[in-house]
């Protein structure tokens, strides 16, 4: 790592996290003038995209080479007001908050609450949202049984291919215009709805480049003040690049990396969508650049990876953004997601990994900071240098980069109809989740919360929490003769409560669909140049929605302990079960005992648990996969939590596994914390039992002491174990690499600690940073010790 | 064809076992030894019977033994053992690993241990025995074909030294390996690092000396100490024999591998 970048580290890192009213000033004003009532709704999205891009401060970083920032500064991080709006409240609580707090000054504020605040009540699209759903679906959601990711982000959730790399904002304006000649008016009904979506895609296409000239501009301005004259030459240099991108089609890696960062900006700044964009496949995009000039000899390794670099800190430079009301709970992170894949195969199937793939490696392990996450997809074909290349980066503890198997990734969206070339191509974004990148919209719509419908169905319908009827009446518990009538009745109620959500998943999606259409996005989302259709109305290839479900492990556990201890040894009855649930197992010793201790549990390969947890992943997977959405897709499940079992443990009292009221769930298709008592080898037997190629990723989380990877041979044992998962249809797994007694020190001394990094689910963040309660839960994973 | 009834004491098996021979290994752990090292990190290993288990957390848990009967060792079933181990067999194939039988002293329960061995050998995994090499030539002899791996401990080599921290004389250690060595059975050989009682310089060389007299191709592994063992000792309420020891340091180990480099030896 060089001065510069060095310099630039240590920017980002030290910059303070604040709430910038830029974008909501700017977007409000644009909607107050006339012109936005004059117009049709997309092109009025892209005008308020073009008057921002117009309008906002432009900010170059000392010593940066790639340049754009989202607010004014390095994370000074605006609000989308259209979607959601801040009270006085949630800005008190985020500029207070010990952990990720937003800052605010008295100014920011009085233009939030006074200026927009004001024109967005009853028009952002959370207030649409909350305002269309009916009793039950609020009641569910009140309630813990799930969460919905769109009442404060937009649909996002999609990844860039290599279009970018061959075209500029000029070529995609041609394909608009030819879309448009093609309209047919005669015979298409949709013909006007398409031309409005085409008009409002080419003022968005026109916006970004001009928002490059803006830069173009200022860095010429800078170049004749600056007095060091390689600094001016470079100042000059990139100037000149953003004249050309993103206009053109790159010519150079440097232009390559400027302009997907201006594509980048472009769309977090029309829109907040979740699971924050990115560039996806990065070493394949770039190897055709990277090879070009190195021939020439206009690039060398060191001066790619300190392009890099600069790159790598403007993703940092980026929190995902503030969160309003109570879901600061449910997902408390400064990281948005940007997931960067490396390895992975080509279009004919084979190997794709390259030197850029262990350039990009170095990079990750030298910068070492939260963002863009990243991960390396291993196929059968990859070879283990990468494998092990990977490992050594996350040996150091860093919780990066994860691994992923792409024979899986393909077969899972291959299964789901896409095509086999779309499926090479793509890969893993976000957390986990399965995609084809540049063609699809792959919309998570919120987590699914299995253990609250068991906690509703051993109480006849009711919450005991709040002692509201929310489910069916599926009968009383202590009646059922059998675990089957138990099950069914789950079963039944799982099905109840995911109609209930698929139902406002249905209105929300026609929601965006109608209000908030994303005319960039759309540019660059095959086919929606094509089909003259909106990105959040199913313009793109392949539109599949997602109903995230969590909590397998406890889940299994707490079947397995009512299937084996009331009905098949008939240890305790389940009132006597119900009773000692209700009393947090306060004064039920000896129940508790046999719970804990004496049960078959999820995570040890054991047939008798494993079982369970295939039995409760058919009936998930039932009532989900290939339910129709309103944009052409269907309905898939996944199973990943990010820290929402924290929040939905909260919701939920005590279970039959022995979990005390309020505790985390288990994370993922990770085993209750701690149960996983037969080592490693056992708990990926036991993950493998669930069909993932049924699914759209499913998260494997796993800690290893440091002694694990001593030896060279301990470490290619690790890279065997990993590809004995892969080689089981294991869709992702990663470790931790920390001793608990470390997290322990930490949580004593954070001041000592603030570089931990950890794996929390899918995704790495300072350890420091995370509530205490996901603290105690990383803590309380097992420790695989040698 | 093997007995799937015959049966034996184990006290533990352990899966993802990474430091008992060539790749990902189950180790299966025979109850009873004869031996009584100073140094022994399965202090619960010597008893032949199951016994009860005090502060020690159970082995394991799952198909095996379901309802913990409070002992450590159970009285298991080829076909149990068989099963269990079986769970494992893709990461043997993909790490070119195998079953891995320690104990205790595996020779002890011969009977067993040849059905069980023969078992393995019917299904094609890989097999290691880890042994004290402390039995009648006959045990090893009956056993031989069915074994892939041997790991055979050399200790000491001053038989007083051997006798005073082990508990037995080393002759017939070191007789059998000889045999061994002679009907060509694959041998590594494993010396375990105790701090100022097997880690000096003199008996280093002697066991080099001794081994390159033998063959110089002959494969040693040097084992660090690590302090496992006193933990253990501490939980099951025992005074730590010898006290407390620190692991060598990682230029310590290389310093020691080196005696053995001067002798030509293949030393890890």
């Amino acid at each position: 790592m060089n001065e510069r970048i060095r310099k630039l580290r240590e920017q980002t890192l030290t910059a303070e996290p604040k709430i910038s009213a830029e974008r909501a000033k700017l977007v409000t004003e644009f909607y107050k003038s006339p012109l936005a009532g004059q117009v049709s709704v997309p092109v009025a999205r892209a005008l308020a995209f073009k008057y921002i891009l117009e309008h906002k401060e432009l900010c170059v970083n000392d010593g940066e080479l790639i340049v754009g920032e989202r607010g004014p500064a390095p994370k000074e991080t605006p609000t989308y007001p259209e979607i959601s709006t801040h009270t006085a409240q949630d800005l008190e609580i985020l500029h207070t908050r010990p952990k990720i707090p937003f800052s605010s000054d008295a100014e920011t504020r009085r233009i939030l609450l006074e200026e927009v605040r004001p024109f967005w009540q009853g028009r952002s699209i959370r207030d649409r949202i909350f305002k269309e759903m009916d009793a039950e679906w609020i009641d569910a959601y009140e309630a813990g049984v799930f969460t919905e990711f769109m009442e404060q982000r937009a649909p996002g959730h999609t990844v860039l291919d290599d279009k970018i790399y061959r075209k500029g904002m000029l070529d995609f304006k041609a394909d608009i215009q030819r879309s448009l000649e093609q309209l047919d008016f005669f015979n298409d009904p949709q013909a006007l709805n398409k031309r409005e979506e085409l008009k409002a895609m080419n003022i968005a296409a026109d916006a970004l480049i001009r928002f490059a000239g803006r830069y173009a501009q200022l860095l010429d301005d800078l170049a004749a003040r600056e007095n060091d004259t390689k600094r001016r030459a470079e100042l000059q240099q990139m100037a000149a690049i953003c004249r050309w991108v993103p206009a053109h089609a790159p010519r150079t890696f440097w232009e390559a990396l400027q302009y997907y960062w201006f594509v980048h900006l472009g769309v977090i700044t029309e829109l907040n969508t979740w699971d924050s964009f990115n560039p996806g496949r990065l070493d394949q995009h770039l190897y055709p650049f990277y090879k070009r000039e190195l021939a020439l000899g206009t690039l060398t390794p060191e001066s790619a990876k300190e392009l890099l670099m600069s790159f790598w800190v403007k993703f940092n430079n980026q929190p995902a953004p503030p969160k309003v009301g109570v879901t600061a709970q449910e997902s408390n992170t400064y990281t948005d997601f940007c997931l960067i894949n490396v390895g992975g195969v080509d279009a004919e199937g084979q190997d794709a990994s390259n030197e850029l793939s262990y350039l990009i490696l170095d990079v990750i392990e030298e910068m070492r900071i939260l963002q863009p996450s990243s991960m390396v997809q291993i196929s059968k074909k990859t070879p283990d240098r990468l494998l092990k290349r990977a490992l050594k980066i996350i040996q150091t503890g860093f919780g990066q980069p994860s691994l992923f198997n792409t024979d899986s990734i393909i077969q899972e969206m291959v299964r789901q109809g896409k095509d086999i070339v779309d499926a090479r191509l793509g890969g893993a974004s976000g957390c986990v989740e399965a995609g084809v990148f540049g063609k699809e919209s792959y919309i998570l719509t919120g987590y699914f919360n299995l253990v609250k419908v068991l906690e509703i169905t051993l109480n006849n319908g009711r919450d005991p929490r709040t002692g509201k009827t929310i489910g069916l009446k599926t009968g009383e518990p202590a009646s059922f003769e059998s675990f089957d009538q138990l099950y069914r009745a789950f079963e039944k109620q799982v099905n109840r409560f995911i109609d209930i959500k698929i139902k406002g998943n249905r209105i929300i999606e026609r929601l965006y669909a109608q209000y908030l259409p994303a005319p960039f996005m759309s540019i660059l989302i095959d086919d929606c140049i094509a089909k003259g259709k909106d990105y959040n109305d199913g313009g793109a290839r392949y539109n599949n929605s997602y109903i995230q479900g969590v909590g397998m492990g406890s889940m299994t556990d707490s079947l397995s302990a009512i299937k084996f201890h009331v009905f098949d040894r008939k240890h305790f009855s389940m009132k006597h079960l119900l009773e000692a649930m209700r009393d947090n197992f306060d004064g039920y010793d000896e129940i508790l005992d046999l719970i804990l201790n004496h049960t078959p549990r999820y995570g040890n390969d054991d047939d008798y648990a494993d079982a369970i947890l295939k039995q409760i992943f058919e009936t998930y997977f039932k009532a989900i996969d290939g339910r129709p959405n309103t944009k052409g897709g269907h309905y898939r499940v996944n199973l990943l939590p990010t820290t929402v079992h924290v929040y939905f443990g909260s919701v939920v009292g005590a279970t039959p596994d022995g979990r005390k009221a309020g505790f985390p769930l288990s994370e993922g298709i990770s085993p209750v914390q701690g149960m996983d008592v037969k080592g490693p080898t056992a708990v990926i037997k036991s993950a493998a039992k669930i069909d993932h190629l049924r699914t759209g990723g499913t998260l494997l989380n796993q800690k290893f002491t440091p002694q694990v990877f001593d030896t060279e041979e301990g470490f290619d044992k690790v890279a065997k174990l990993i590809r004995t998962y892969f080689r089981m249809d294991g869709h992702h797994i990663q470790f931790n690499v920390v001793t608990a007694d470390t997290l322990r020190k930490a949580q004593q001394h954070p001041e000592q600690y603030r570089d931990l990094i950890v794996r929390v689910a899918g995704y790495s963040d300072y350890f420091v940073d995370l509530t205490s309660e996901l603290q105690e839960e990383i803590i309380r994973r097992t420790e695989q010790v040698i | 064809m093997f007995n799937p009834n015959s049966s034996g004491i184990v006290y533990d098996i352990k899966r993802f076992a990474i430091h008992d021979g060539p790749g990902i290994r189950t180790t299966v752990f025979f109850k009873g030894c004869p031996l009584n090292c100073w140094w022994c990190q399965n202090p619960e290993s010597r008893s032949p019977e199951p016994e009860p288990k005090g502060q020690l957390r159970t082995a394991y848990q799952g198909d095996l033994l379901y309802r913990d009967d409070g002992l450590i060792g159970k009285e298991v079933t080829v076909e149990q053992l068989l099963k269990e181990v079986e769970k494992d067999v893709l990461f043997f194939d993909e790490s070119g690993g195998g079953v891995t039988v320690s104990g205790g002293e595996p020779l002890l329960q011969i009977d067993f241990l040849h059905d069980l061995l023969q078992g393995f050998k019917a299904m094609e995994i890989h097999t290691t025995v880890d042994t004290t090499g402390y039995a009648g030539y006959d045990r090893i002899q009956r056993i031989l074909p069915l074994v892939d791996l041997w790991l055979y401990d050399l200790k000491l080599m001053d038989d007083s030294l051997h006798r005073k921290y082990t508990g037995v004389s080393n002759r017939v250690i070191i007789k059998n390996f000889l045999q061994m060595y002679e009907e060509k059975a694959p041998l590594l050989i494993r010396v375990p690092l105790i701090p100022d009682i097997t880690d000096t310089d003199e008996n280093l060389v002697a066991i080099a000396h001794f081994l390159s007299s033998v063959d110089k191709n002959l494969p040693v592994e040097l084992l660090q100490y690590n302090q496992f063992a006193e933990s253990k000792y501490e939980r099951l309420g025992l005074p730590v024999p010898g006290g407390h020891k620190q692991p060598q340091s990682t230029d310590e180990i290389e310093q020691k591998k080196d005696i053995f480099r001067q002798y030509q030896l293949k030393v890890r």
